[in-house]
């Protein structure tokens, strides 16, 4: 290691701007649930503050922004896996779901 | 650092094959560091198994889920306001997840002042955080939710809500035990001695997934 700057070092305004978008955005997926949107505009409109939040902290509060690409890429790719995960499980809960059906409200 | 030396226009992945390749270190971050960050995707695999069986059971059961809105509302200033309890909640993570940010900003500075008291603040947060949902656990078992039945429709609810929560509340006590244990440090002057704060670091690692975690469960969980 060479004696300039140690680890990761940053201007104070990055965390201050970064942490006010997420109230911001918090306040936003609140509101979702305060006005009472419903179906595909609540949805997508949940799934897409969650998803920059996510990545606001994972990218400026921890870093991620800054490191090398090998370690980007061991740590975020592997998740990606989940998709299938979620994918099979959805199928097979809609399966339950009409086998239920099927056998309970005859 | 020494790996950067020949930084000549590498493309990106040249750079990762270079860094995966032969007999050296493949991550150029403290050990500590490298291990925070798989053991944080272990536990990614753990809250996402969770957060897929709760998809699951709510998507294949029979009866109407209870509506989150209305469960975890709260009568405050003489109206019911939905779940504002949770979004007060949500508040205060971040809240300390900006303060934890800070504390290793300031840990990199060597300003051990502020290095502790943000430490602290951030545990603070984090502690009045698990109070909050020590007292929305009680509120909803006084009112009858358990984990095989709750008054108002899926039975799954309550196993869902208990599991997930209490599994996130876990991570928040021991990152509280974790952060006082490192502020402790900082004012001894024990990352003096050693020569570097990335330690600090490390925590912040951590404590940033506990938010990150439930920015997750709240989308899900609380506001689907």
């Amino acid at each position: 290691m060479s004696d300039a700057k140690e680890g990761q070092q940053h201007p104070l305004a990055v965390y201050l701007w970064i942490w006010l978008l997420l109230f911001v955005l918090s306040t936003f997926s609140y509101l979702v649930d305060y006005f009472h949107l419903h179906g595909m505009l609540r949805w997508s409109l949940i799934i897409t503050f969650m998803l920059l939040k996510a990545g606001f902290i994972v990218a400026i509060f921890m870093h991620m922004a800054w490191e090398r690409l090998a370690l980007k890429l061991a740590i975020l790719v592997p998740p990606l896996c989940l998709l299938i995960l979620i994918g099979f499980m959805a199928i097979e809960g809609d399966y339950t779901f009409l086998t239920r059906g099927a056998a309970f409200l005859r | 650092m020494a790996h950067d030396a020949p930084a000549t226009a590498l493309g990106p992945l040249q750079q990762v094959a270079g860094d995966f390749a032969a007999d050296k270190q493949a991550f150029t971050v403290p050990w500590g560091k490298a291990m925070m960050w798989i053991f944080l995707l272990s536990d990614t695999f753990i809250f996402s198994c969770f957060l897929t069986s709760y998809m699951n059971v709510r998507i294949s059961t029979m009866s109407a889920w209870p509506n989150p809105s209305e469960v975890f509302a709260l009568h405050l200033f003489g109206q019911d306001i939905p779940l504002i309890l949770i979004a007060i909640m949500t508040f205060v993570l971040i809240t300390s997840s900006g303060t934890m940010a800070l504390a290793v900003n300031y840990g990199y500075r060597r300003d051990r002042k502020h290095t502790v008291m943000l430490l602290c603040a951030t545990a603070a947060l984090g502690a009045t955080f698990v109070g909050m949902q020590a007292f929305e656990w009680t509120k909803l078992i006084t009112e009858g939710v358990r984990p095989w039945g709750n008054p108002w429709g899926a039975p799954q609810f309550g196993s869902s809500f208990f599991m997930i929560t209490g599994f996130h509340g876990c991570h928040v006590t021991a990152g509280v035990i974790y952060l006082l244990i490192t502020a402790k440090r900082v004012a001894s002057g024990f990352y003096d001695r050693k020569g570097s704060y990335e330690t600090v670091e490390v925590a912040g690692l951590y404590w940033h997934f506990v938010d990150l975690v439930w920015v997750f469960i709240f989308a899900f969980f609380y506001l689907w």
